[in-house]
């Protein structure tokens, strides 16, 4: 065969692109590959398969979806903390004549994959999953607006995340940082595949984004259960309105920015070339113009999810709720105000530089606000501790240093000196590990057992919990010191041997940090195997406020056989408290939307149509683009799209709940 | 509210007992208007790259020498017309009269189809001249911008195309008139977009 | 054994988890440095620290406090189930923060003006205005794959990857970059700035000490960034001239052609002096017009505040890049392998434009030669 049918074959796939050279990798991919034999061996001995395709991967209740979004955050949040590690021991050992174990080529993929893996792939499925689980229970819906969709968003993600996990053994990921800052991102100075693998993971991942930002929006604003205005949702579903606003309206952003960049890389065109009238510094504003509301869409949900978690534990309504709300919307509105505060040292004027720096002070306002909310829904309450609310004041205590240290950040002429510093890194870290993270693992504590039926492990939580703060004190404080000793980011290799101890430090904080991510997986480990202890059978085991408890743990598929009425904010407090009887004849038809697989298969064609892409194999992103098409053509031509759930199925599983709840009434 | 709890003392209705009756896909339209909303987003960008980048021509050619405002003022008049004759098979639809709204959206495909056909024709002399999108950053955003337009104005025409073939086989029931009105608000605000696109690209760049 | 299983043994893992305590022992260079803009920014530091601490202190305070007392044990405490708003209470949580970041938010006005770096000095030191008729030194930067390129026009002399200059006098620089986006950055001196290709940014400084103090790339910008570091000597005045001197004599001239075989990817370039330099190098190097066949006369970014000059902000340079992948025909097209395959040079090959240079990949297995164990340093 001519070499040229070769590359019209294969593009410029090769043997060669094959890292059989590189031992860690190869170990890698020996022990995902061995793991992932056992797992589909252990799937078809036990003949799941049909279980997992009928009742999971082709689902369109939001409450699996937002399960499947919850297990492939947790699968990648492994690799990225794989990652975070390799990155530690390399930069604690490489001083001197040590060049540690990682050259460039490996370590720069490394922490580019680190960001890239942990934004796009651990933060945001936890985040959208939280809210995909939550929300529609939270309003008495009992479905999102769009189910088909919802399940086509999770499989679009899914297949993301899965090119990023192809490109650590097929070819090699981006060398370029998370952002791809261009020209360093461009063909001039990237030709490999590491670059088009990130754009076509973040574009197709974007897509099933945005569709979820838009479902989650028209799911709050239309399928609200009658009676609950707007100023009677739960802070945690305002805090979801707010980030799937800022999702919609950031994401086309991104897309937009990544289109722009595959054409310089794919057609030639020139806007962020150093030539042709190219301009890089258009790619660092627009992908800033993301990135910045992206800080918030993580952010919020998270402060949504202390909010109820304060607000249940005190056993108390939320102090300040409508100032709570104020505060969420000024932060939506001003996190487009504030990009530029992540390059002033770009040569902007000082009035330029100072607009930015005082808006982003501005956003600590709300913020602050925010956090004396909680603390004075603490004040005067009777705050059992368990562990979201464990979480929750690790939080407080954690957060506020990370927003100090971020205002500092927002100073310009302070910003000169710690811009692209360690200072930085340990900043982001601390708002993102010490926000995002513990507010997740506080939700995930809080909701499990409305997901599953019973309660997460306590003793494995608390040691999990004490790991994860005390692992990111110790893993964050030295870098922080670090920055203000003029260290700098994404270094390989030092010569000052005195700066050594500190990272060593901070890699023995990664290493706690481990243990805490190890505790986690045991207390689910742990929980399912004790799960009989552990159950919970009234539904709402937190004595809790809102909606979503009101119903049976887990849930049956309709959330709610009769559509509950609000009467105020916290709803479900308010039914308890005046003896709302919860109906037991009378169950109607309900109707609902009937599982597709269409969502997995045009997953799996864009990942086909990415992957063609990315090794220059036309002819195959050519079929597979026209598979996608063809398939979603047909799609719309499928009417049936919906089917009742009997009253006598109804009547059965609600005549279940009722007899537990009988017998845990006597 | 339709709610019939009996009441028992001052407890208040807490669960409707009878179903209210929801339209089906009743959020779908504010669903597509959120999507149209994000595209819109992606197109300030590329206006946004546009104001930035159109007068980059690099020692290249300029817009003032390039562009040919009377085809593209022809090309307009076409997305105009087939926003017009939309709107007619909208009024059709309302009607209920199916052959109507058939021949009125053929009547539309066939104005969009002259839109694509010109600007692929303009785009061919233009890399034809040399001027291709690799040329300067000018060209990158002219293309990328009326290219985008162009490629949404594709989609449109395989939607219309689909649906006149759904409207066929199963007539104006309501989920077809869901996706008309739908494609409808679809088809105009490409038609807004082009005004824009008109407006700052070739007018004001035919000025420069 | 290495550093790092040697920093896991008992005593020296003691060593280890006290040094951070002693914080004494550790230079703050950013807290505590040698020029008087970082001097300044430090302050700033301090003080936006000391504005914040006046709010999170009494919070991080109040959440303990809360914490403790309203536990669920404590029956003791107050238990008011149904309070949820407290007008005085809002008005204080909001207007708190505000008045802070009213504070805060003015003196960032005033010190971002003050202290911004195209902005020439009004001072040498605190007390120390600068000396009537005394221009500043002038020293162009061109950040190159991946080392420094000084060029001082004045003085007719250039040096890589070594930074000189006469403490107590105003520098002046000018910089941009050949490829990639880096930054230029001495801790020690003042903030950091991009250094960006096709354009020119300016940053004023001046060092207060004398003595070597370190410089690096903050903004990553490929293979060899790690390595992009040059020392920064500071120096009196007659040491300055002495040191200008040797250089001329040291022969060794920097024209455009040494430029574009400098230019070339290499990796920890010893640094190395030039006694001549081509006149209007850096402009031709901002214009991207080096290459013998290039033409000038593009224009340059400038500014943005500068209301003074104003020029288009683009570069209008014909476009010689890469084609675009869709563009190529199957036999244009490399495969793109992975790149640790085959095995190149050793990492820190000096030979400028050596293509092993790019391929920092060769899994050898570092040397440990017997120093300081981590817990000593």
């Amino acid at each position: 065969m001519s070499d040229t049918l070769i590359k019209m074959i294969f593009g410029r796939l090769s043997i060669e692109s094959l890292p059989i050279h590189e031992p860690i990798v190869v170990a890698t991919f020996a022990g995902v590959a061995l793991g992932g034999i056992a797992l589909v061996g252990a799937l078809t001995y036990f003949r799941l398969w049909g279980y997992l395709w009928k009742e999971w991967f082709t689902t369109v209740d939001h409450k699996r979806i937002g399960i499947m979004y919850m297990v492939l955050g947790l699968v990648m949040l492994l690799r990225g903390f794989a990652d975070a590690i390799m990155m530690r021991l390399q930069q604690s050992m490489a001083f001197g004549a040590n060049e540690g174990y990682l050259n460039s080529h490996h370590y720069d993929q490394i922490f580019t994959a680190h960001g890239v893996i942990m934004i796009f792939f651990v933060a945001m499925p936890f985040v959208t999953g939280l809210m995909n689980f939550v929300v529609p229970l939270q309003i008495g819906a009992r479905d999102v607006s769009f189910p088909f969709l919802n399940n086509f968003s999770f499989w679009m993600t899914a297949a993301g995340a899965a090119l990023v996990m192809a490109s650590l053994f097929i070819g090699e990921f981006a060398r370029t940082g998370w952002l791809a800052m261009a020209p360093l991102s461009g063909l001039d100075y990237s030709p490999d595949v590491g670059v088009d693998y990130y754009i076509w993971a973040l574009q197709i991942a974007g897509v099933g984004t945005l569709l979820s930002g838009v479902n989650l929006v028209a799911t709050i604003v239309k399928m609200r259960a009658p009676g609950m205005g707007l100023m009677k949702m739960p802070i945690f579903t305002w805090t979801a309105l707010a980030t799937n606003i800022l999702i919609v309206a950031a994401f086309p952003v991104l897309t937009a920015v990544l289109a722009m960049l595959s054409l310089d890389r794919y057609v030639g065109t020139q806007f962020f070339t150093n030539t042709g009238g190219g301009n890089p510094m258009m790619y660092v504003n627009m992908i800033w113009i993301w990135g910045h509301p992206e800080v918030y869409i993580l952010i919020l949900p998270a402060f949504g999810i202390f909010s109820e978690v304060t607000s249940t534990f005190s056993g108390k309504r939320l102090f300040g709720y409508t100032s709570m709300v104020y505060a969420v919307l000024v932060i939506t509105i001003l996190s487009y105000l504030v990009w530029l505060h992540h390059f002033f040292t770009m040569g902007s004027g000082a009035s330029v530089n100072s607009f930015f720096g005082i808006t982003t002070m501005i956003i600590s306002i709300p913020t602050g606000a925010k956090i004396f909310n909680w603390l004075f829904t603490m004040y005067k309450g009777r705050i059992r501790f368990e562990l979201p609310m464990m979480w929750t004041v690790a939080f407080m205590l954690t957060f506020v240093i990370g927003g100090m240290t971020g205002v500092m950040l927002a100073v310009p002429p302070a910003d000169f000196v710690l811009h692209n510093s360690l200072f930085l890194v340990a900043h982001f870290h601390n708002v993102i590990i010490g926000g995002v993270l513990f507010g997740l693992f506080a939700g995930i504590n809080y909701w499990w057992p409305k997901a599953f039926g019973f309660k997460l492990d306590k003793k494995w939580g608390l040691v999990s919990f004490w790991c994860w703060v005390v692992g990111f004190w110790v893993a964050f404080t030295p870098l922080y010191v670090l920055g203000l000793m003029g260290v700098t980011r994404r270094l390989r290799h030092f010569e000052d041997p005195s700066l050594q101890i500190w990272f060593v430090v901070a890699a023995i904080g990664a290493a706690i940090i481990a243990v805490g991510i190890a505790a986690f997986l045991m207390q689910i480990f742990v929980s399912i195997r004790n799960r009989e202890a552990l159950r919970d059978d009234s539904g709402d085991p937190w004595n809790a406020r809102t909606l979503e408890w009101a119903t049976s743990s887990p849930p049956p598929a309709y959330n709610f056989a009769f559509s509950p009425v609000i009467h105020d904010l916290d709803a479900w407090y308010d039914m308890k408290a005046r003896g709302a009887k919860r109906p037991i004849t009378g169950y109607l038809p309900i109707h609902m939307p009937k599982n597709t697989g269409t969502g997995i298969i045009l997953a799996g064609f864009s990942l086909v149509v990415g992957f063609a892409m990315i090794w220059y194999i036309w002819w195959l992103a050519a079929a597979a683009f026209l598979g996608l098409l063809v398939t979603a053509i047909v799609h719309t031509f499928n009417y049936d799209r919906d089917f009742y759930i009997s009253a006598e199925e109804v009547t059965e599983t609600e005549n279940a709940r009722t007899t537990v709840l009988a017998r845990l009434g006597a | 509210m339709s709610a019939t709890t009996v009441p028992t003392g001052d407890t208040p209705v807490f669960y409707q007992l009878e179903e209210e009756h929801h339209e089906p896909g009743g959020s779908t339209l504010l669903g597509f208007w959120m999507y149209l909303m994000s595209d819109c987003l992606i197109f300030a960008m590329l206006f946004a790259a546009w104001g930035v980048y159109g007068t980059s021509f690099a020692g290249g050619p300029t817009s003032h020498e390039l562009f040919k405002l009377p085809l593209v003022a022809v090309n307009t008049a076409m997305l105009l017309f087939s926003s017009i004759t939309y709107g007619f098979a909208m009024i059709a639809m309302q009607e209920q009269r199916k052959g109507a709204v058939q021949a009125w959206l053929l009547l539309t495909a066939l104005f969009g189809a002259a839109f694509l056909g010109i600007e692929l024709y303009e785009f061919s002399e233009l890399i034809h001249e040399g001027a291709g999108p690799w040329r300067s950053a000018f060209l990158s955003s002219f293309f990328t911008l009326v290219g985008t337009h162009g490629l949404h104005v594709t989609f449109g025409l395989i939607w219309l195309f689909t649906l006149m073939v759904q409207i066929g086989r199963k007539g104006l029931i309501p989920a077809n008139v869901r996706r008309l009105q739908c494609l409808s608000l679809f088809w105009h605000f490409l038609d807004v977009i082009w005004i824009g696109v008109f407006t700052f690209v070739y007018l004001f760049g035919a000025m420069r | 054994m290495t550093p790092f299983r040697r920093a896991l043994r008992p005593t020296a893992l003691i060593a280890t988890l006290a040094a951070p305590l002693i914080l004494g022992g550790c230079d703050l260079v950013v807290m505590n440095p040698s020029g008087d803009v970082a001097r300044q920014q430090a302050d700033l530091i301090l003080w936006s620290v000391f504005l914040m601490l006046l709010i999170i202190v009494p919070v991080m305070i109040l959440t303990v406090v809360f914490a403790v007392k309203y536990r669920a044990s404590n029956t003791e405490s107050e238990y008011k189930p149904d309070w949820d708003h407290s007008t005085r209470i809002e008005l204080v949580i909001w207007s708190a923060p505000l008045l802070i970041i009213i504070a805060l938010g003015a003196l960032t006005w005033l010190t971002t003006h003050q202290l911004d770096p195209y902005r020439p000095l009004d001072r040498i030191a605190p007390g120390k205005p600068i000396p009537a008729g005394q221009e500043p030194l002038e020293i162009q930067v061109v950040s190159l794959d991946w080392k420094w390129l000084f060029i001082y026009p004045e003085q007719g002399v250039a040096t890589v990857n070594e930074l000189v200059l006469p403490a107590d006098r105003q520098v002046r620089f000018r910089l941009t970059s050949s490829s990639v986006m880096n930054t230029f950055y001495v801790p020690a001196m003042a903030g950091m700035i991009y250094t960006m290709p096709g354009m020119e940014t300016k940053l004023h400084a001046v060092m207060n000490r004398v003595g070597t103090f370190e410089g690096v790339s903050a903004n990553y910008s490929g293979a060899g960034f790690s390595d992009m570091r040059f020392p920064t000597l500071s120096v009196d005045n007659a040491g300055f001239d002495q040191w200008v001197a040797k250089t001329k004599a040291s022969g060794g001239s920097l024209d455009a052609a040494q430029y574009l075989t400098l230019e070339k990817p290499s990796e920890k370039v010893p640094a190395m002096h030039f006694g001549a330099i081509e006149a209007g190098l850096f402009d031709r190097i901002v214009q991207m017009c080096v290459k013998p066949g290039t033409t000038c006369g593009g224009h340059m970014m400038h500014h943005g505040a500068g209301a003074q000059e104003v020029a288009p902000a683009v570069n209008n340079r014909s476009g010689d890049g890469a084609d675009g992948a869709l563009m190529k025909s199957p036999d244009e097209m490399k495969t793109s392998p992975h790149l640790t395959h085959p095995h190149g040079a050793p990492a820190g090959h000096s030979e400028p434009g050596a293509d092993s240079n790019r391929n920092m990949t060769r899994m050898d297995a570092p040397a440990y030669p017997g120093r300081a164990a981590a817990g000593e340093a």
